[in-house]
């Protein structure tokens, strides 16, 4: 049996790496794609605590919830990556340092 | 060591690596596949706590089309290896430490708080997907229809936004 | 040595029979490649393969034996990792994807392995319908990466196309079944076959007599969209413009040689059987008979198909050219008939493998179906096919699920 503080400590980890990368990295896509990290490692503490909670095996709200999270990163990245297409083609580069014009 | 405790520590390496492998890996295309294996690793984990539902829909969904949409515009729009710039002072000094610290806070906080939270009373129990389902469609029907409803917005936007313009 | 095998038996005996299906699969595809060849040609009024070996039955051999032994080139300034990646991954998916369907609804009987019950399947999930839709969502990567990694315009202009295709027609090829679930109520294969057992030929889905009611519920639109977006989704004629030699050179697959190429084509195949078993256990019964259980007369079936088929194809060795196939075909048409015989004499084996023989004979139909397609239909431009997708598909799978539904309601389930 895995105690469910393990799921938790794997979730918090892959968040903050998540965290990390969305910090540190250049390229818009990279970036993206840690927020879509990070919305996975939330995933995780989530069906975690359904796992916890569901002591008669009809509680399955988490589960429920993480559909929603799943359809809403699906509608998020599509239009994230229009607006990153509308990026390269108007800055023709996908360097996050490039897109400053509104830097003082 | 339980067979389900091996198996969660296996599957929880793999996620740990891709997600390092998302960090360091300089082209775009390779730091998509570490996320692909990211995904597909806690696909397994989400089948080990029974949720099989979930974990299909995680790799149908997550795997099978957002990250595919990744791949085509990282081929679209052929991004190449990332350029290292040398704008922030701060982040080279002080990034790692506080990356580290910001991961170890969570982590010490998970680990202080973990006597407080329960272990599953029934570990490993399939969930129906039939009561998900009809929780769903009883509990949840409010938001599944806003849910639909901002797909299609999230339609409308992309087809608008992916436009030539019109001259 | 046997405690070791008691305790791990289950697993012991799903890795003989993973051995078991992988060998099975690659030999069914060997010989699959043998059959379209040996058919389209027949549409096109010549021979198709026929030297190598008696009838050409050694072909895929000399094909598999050709591929091993080209020359392997690695094209420069291509990504070596995705490279190698994108053919292991096409052809591993396609190889799981078989791990799931059931071939019989009885373990082996009178034979355990050690106290395990010998099933006809690898994996029973419950959500084995999801398990495969998974693993179609994953293949598209083969194509697209493949595309991608070779550094040359001809693949990534097909290696996008033909992923573009794909994902197209992966939401009409779910969507088409959703009819099928609805009447299932279980995303397992299994069930989805026992709910089609009420009444034989009639209670199958495409007819839709099931849970012995008087008001059908067909699948004919559910099953015309699951085909036609199936045979878009692996890539095969009539939709097979991004691989095709006269568009594209060979589209995702140009850079690719020997080995690789091989890989790639035991994928495409191998979808190829994985979805004909779909069609045959989703919209046809699966192992069903069509044939009342009362009528036990159909039980001969497989031996009157078997027993003339074997002495047919001996005589016809005996007048056979070469002295190889003087030698083997009458062997062969030999094997065939004692077989036919053997079942007729050990009527419990005889019952053991009605189901299926039923579920292969409607495989066969289905992949005869496919290769009949290739060979007739000429192909479709992309923008057509594109536009067959999204405008036609689509909404039809669509009203086939609101169509299904309100049958079902109607007759109160």
């Amino acid at each position: 049996m895995v105690p469910t503080s393990y799921y938790l400590i794997l979730s918090a980890i892959l968040f903050g790496m998540g965290a990390v990368s969305f910090v540190f990295r250049r390229n818009i896509i990279t970036i993206f794609m840690s927020i879509e990290l990070m919305l996975n490692a939330v995933n995780l503490a989530f069906v975690a605590f359904n796992q916890m909670w569901n002591t008669q095996g009809n509680k399955l709200d988490g589960q429920v919830f993480v559909l929603f999270v799943i359809v809403v990163a699906a509608a998020e990245a599509a239009v994230g990556l229009g607006i990153i297409i509308l990026i390269q083609r108007n800055r023709r580069s996908l360097n996050v340092e490039r897109v400053d014009l509104l830097k003082l | 060591m339980s067979a389900p405790l091996i198996i969660f520590f296996v599957l929880a390496t793999l996620a740990v690596l891709g997600a390092a492998s998302l960090i360091f890996q300089k082209h775009p295309i390779h730091s998509a596949l570490s996320l692909i294996v990211v995904m597909v690793a806690l696909a397994g984990l989400y089948l080990l706590m029974g949720a099989e539902f979930v974990a299909a829909a995680q790799i149908i969904v997550y795997g099978g089309a957002i990250m595919v949409l990744f791949v085509f515009v990282i081929m679209l729009l052929n991004a190449g290896e990332e350029e290292r710039t040398n704008l922030s002072k701060l982040a080279k000094i002080a990034g790692w430490p506080l990356a580290l610290a910001l991961t170890g806070v969570l982590a010490a906080a998970m680990i202080r708080a973990s006597p407080a939270v329960a272990n599953p009373a029934r570990p490993g129990a399939l969930s129906d997907t039939a009561t998900l389902s009809k929780l769903l469609f009883t509990d949840f029907v409010y938001p599944f229809e806003l849910t639909s409803f901002l797909v299609l917005v999230a339609i409308l936007g992309a087809m608008v936004l992916a436009q030539r313009e019109q001259k | 040595m046997s405690d070791f095998l008691t305790h791990n038996a289950f697993w012991i005996l799903s890795i003989i029979k993973i051995a078991v299906l992988l060998f099975i699969v690659l030999t069914v595809n060997a010989y699959l490649t043998w059959f379209e060849r040996k058919v389209v040609a027949h549409i096109q009024s010549r021979w198709g393969p026929h030297r190598v070996g008696p009838h050409g039955l050694l072909q895929p051999a000399a094909d598999g034996l050709k591929f091993l032994f080209k020359e392997d080139p690695t094209p420069a300034g291509v990504d070596k990792f995705v490279y190698y990646l994108a053919p292991l991954l096409a052809l591993a998916l396609a190889l799981t994807s078989m791990a799931v369907i059931p071939f019989g609804p009885n373990p082996i009987p009178h034979i355990t392995f050690f106290g395990q019950p010998i099933h006809l399947w690898v994996a029973n999930p419950d959500i084995s319908l999801l398990v495969l839709f998974a693993i179609t969502a994953l293949s598209v990567y083969g194509v697209a990466l493949a595309g991608w990694a070779s550094n040359s315009k001809y693949p990534l202009l097909g290696g996008l196309r033909s992923s573009a295709q794909m994902i197209s027609y992966e939401l009409a090829l779910t969507m088409s079944v959703v009819g099928v679930l609805l009447m299932a109520n279980t995303f397992s294969l299994q069930e989805i076959i026992n709910a089609q057992a009420s009444i034989p030929l009639f209670g199958w889905n495409f007819f839709g007599f099931t849970s012995g009611s008087k008001i059908p519920v067909p699948q004919i639109l559910g099953f015309l969209c699951f085909f036609i977006a199936a045979i878009a989704e692996t890539n095969r004629a009539p939709f097979d413009l991004p691989e095709a030699e006269s568009e594209l050179v060979a589209g995702f697959h140009t850079e690719y040689a020997s080995f690789k190429f091989a890989m790639f084509f035991i994928a495409e195949y191998t979808a190829m059987i994985t979805v004909s078993c779909l069609v045959a256990i989703l919209f046809f019964g699966g192992w069903l008979s069509p044939f009342p259980a009362s009528w036990t007369w159909t039980h001969y079936l497989p031996s009157v198909t078997l027993l003339p088929f074997g002495l047919w194809v001996i005589w016809d060795g005996i007048h056979y050219e070469t002295i190889f196939g003087k030698l083997v075909l009458p062997a062969v048409g030999f094997a065939m008939a004692a077989i036919g015989g053997a079942l007729i004499a050990f009527p419990a084996v005889n019952g053991f493998i009605q189901p299926t023989f039923w579920l292969l004979a409607k495989i066969f139909l289905v992949l005869f179906f496919y290769v009949w397609a290739r060979g007739t239909l000429p192909r479709l431009r992309y923008d057509q096919l594109m536009n067959m997708g999204w405008k036609v598909l689509l909404p039809a799978s669509i009203a086939n699920v609101i169509l299904t539904a309100a049958l079902l309601l109607w007759r109160g389930h």
